[in-house]
């Protein structure tokens, strides 16, 4: 049986999760056995409704006390229901709290893990899969030596399948350790979409000139939809908050779109976003290092250009 | 206060990635080795700031490889560890490395230990993880803002969307990223006394590694940047629609 941890914050299940049931669905496919999902905690979202994403059964442990993420508590518990159910493969989204305890699951259950897959395990010579390495330089095809695995599947890599299952729900009971964690304050900033979820990205550089600046791009994101970013020196300059940083020492994402404002496009930088499906560079100088790595470009200066790209899009949406 | 700051090093991040041996082995010919960003940069550097608050804190290193890395382990003296442990192994199975650590980590009585969010090499996130299981410790992640008030710290961490500050009794485990701390450069005092401070070699425990690279590739080359004319933005707008299909 293949089991996949689902995430959630504030009642509602993670997009990234979604991603990770759909994964772990197509693994159950090709072993022949069965996916099932596991929650700990309460969410408001309809759990029969994980059929779709391809979960026969949803497992929960329905207590409020867990609704705090609490690393040591959740991996004592779900390597314990992993146990109990027999799981062979369990899979979490590689995000924030997958990353904080999936390795752990892996110890304890004695299981071999790969953390940042972007591909179905390849079965022909035991299980190996493929993840990013070098901060999305390059792939390296790992293989698992244990009769069980654990996979945390790097978000927006494998995408939603649309299953015909309504899951049944089960609920379980099992004592809860002692909380090893305190949570005392949450500061969510309110209407952002979170970088690392977002589907397109729009995101600025040194070319902006300052953050007295930003109001264009933010034009174009709002237009868009899309979750803002920036270059390092963007950041280290506190010209938007550390949390946009992406790049080889910020975060590493895979939008579908990276829209790239005033930003050069040093090695470090296109580490972070080179997974993009598609990336839009904007930039006056013509011999900047991102042109090579874009699918689109613009040459010119972005205080005329995104401002038209803005209201091209709000043409488009208006039209639609 | 008993500080162990876990040391990797990794390929400069300018390094050219190839790869030998069939695709087998990473390149490492003409590599710039230093100190994984995550671990100097916020880490370790968080640790000396919490000596320089209370000189009492000992800041062990603790570090999982052969004698090329001893450059790597003498440069995080230098910036402001006091003693080193060098476990001699060449594995590169997080397992097999957080066992390695762990096995230390029980000898001494550590309050905290630190680790950065993940290395720029293997990209795993797995040490703080695995080290808490083994050690059965509180784990926090992806920290950017740590307070230790006695025997409890005061986290900040990262969330989608936002942050979350905790409260956790030590001892414990955390990982750092950007925010905890700033970059510094070792000085010339620091680099003196590094090269006298103790660096204790230790040879691994048996454990078997659950995990090995079988090939490494790269990603297929983009086929070339197509460029759209500034005052064409509607153009730009019907291939991202159409033809990329991403809006």
């Amino acid at each position: 049986m293949v089991l996949i941890y689902i995430d959630h914050s504030e009642k509602e299940i993670k997009k990234s999760s979604h991603e990770a049931i759909s994964y772990g669905a197509a693994i159950a496919k090709q072993l022949g056995c069965s996916a099932e999902a596991l929650i700990l905690g309460t969410v408001n979202d309809d759990l029969t409704a994980l059929g779709k994403l391809g979960a026969s059964k949803v497992h929960q442990l329905n207590n409020e006390s867990l609704n705090n993420f609490d690393a040591k508590v959740y991996a004592s518990l779900i390597a314990t229901i992993a146990t109990h159910l027999n799981a062979e493969v369990i899979v979490f989204a590689h995000n924030i709290n997958g990353k904080a305890i999936a390795p752990a699951v892996a110890v304890k259950l004695d299981a071999g893990i790969v953390t940042g897959a972007c591909s179905l395990p390849n079965l022909q010579n035991g299980f190996e899969v493929t993840k990013t390495v070098f901060s999305g330089k390059a792939f390296a095809s790992i293989k698992i030596e244990t009769p069980k695995k654990v996979i945390a599947i790097n978000q927006n890599s494998f995408g939603i399948q649309n299953h015909e299952l309504t899951a049944t729900l089960l609920e379980m009971n099992l004592p809860i350790p002692p909380a090893s964690v305190k949570v005392t304050h949450v500061n969510k900033i309110v209407g952002e979409i979170p970088l690392t979820e977002a589907n397109l990205v729009v995101s600025g550089g040194r070319g902006l000139k300052g953050p007295e600046n930003w109001g264009i791009l933010l034009d174009l994101a709002k237009a868009l939809g899309a979750a803002t970013a920036c270059s390092r020196p963007v950041s280290d300059s506190d010209w938007r908050p550390h949390h946009e940083h992406v790049g080889q020492t910020g975060i590493q994402i895979a939008p579908n779109l990276y829209i790239a404002i005033g930003i050069s496009g040093a090695i470090q930088h296109l580490a972070g976003v080179n997974r993009s499906k598609t990336i839009v560079v904007i930039n006056k100088d013509p011999e900047a290092p991102f042109f090579k790595a874009g699918d689109y470009g613009v040459v010119g200066d972005a205080f005329e250009v995104v401002p038209a790209l803005t209201a091209a899009i709000l043409k488009m949406k208006h039209n639609e | 206060m008993n500080i162990l700051v876990c040391i990797s090093k990794t390929p400069d991040t300018t390094a050219k990635i190839a790869f030998t041996e069939g695709n087998t082995k990473f390149d490492e010919n003409g590599v710039q080795w230093i100190i994984n960003p995550y671990d100097e940069w916020y880490s370790l550097v968080r640790a000396i700031e919490i000596k320089e608050k209370d000189p009492t804190t000992n800041i062990h290193l603790i570090t999982v490889g052969g004698p090329e890395v001893e450059p790597i382990i003498r440069k995080a003296l230098a910036l402001g560890g006091d003693e080193a442990i060098r476990v001699n192994s060449n594995s590169n199975d997080s397992y097999v490395i957080a066992q390695q650590i762990g096995a230390i980590a029980k000898q001494g009585s550590y309050d905290l230990i630190m680790t950065g969010k993940e290395t720029i090499d293997y990209n795993s996130a797995c040490i703080g993880s695995m080290l808490s299981a083994i050690l059965d410790l509180p784990f926090v992640s992806l920290a950017n803002h740590l307070e230790l008030n006695g025997n409890s710290a005061t986290i900040i961490r990262e969330i989608e969307g936002g942050e979350e500050t905790n409260e956790v009794t030590l001892p414990m485990i955390i990982s750092c990223q950007k925010g905890m701390a700033e970059q510094r450069i070792p000085n010339m005092r620091g680099i003196m006394a590094a090269r006298t401070k103790p660096l204790k070699i230790v040879e691994p425990i048996a454990t078997n590694a659950h995990t090995s690279i079988k090939e490494f590739s790269l990603p297929p080359a983009k086929t070339g940047v197509k460029l759209i004319a500034p005052d064409q933005m509607d153009e730009l707008v019907k291939l991202l629609k159409e033809e990329a299909q991403v809006i």
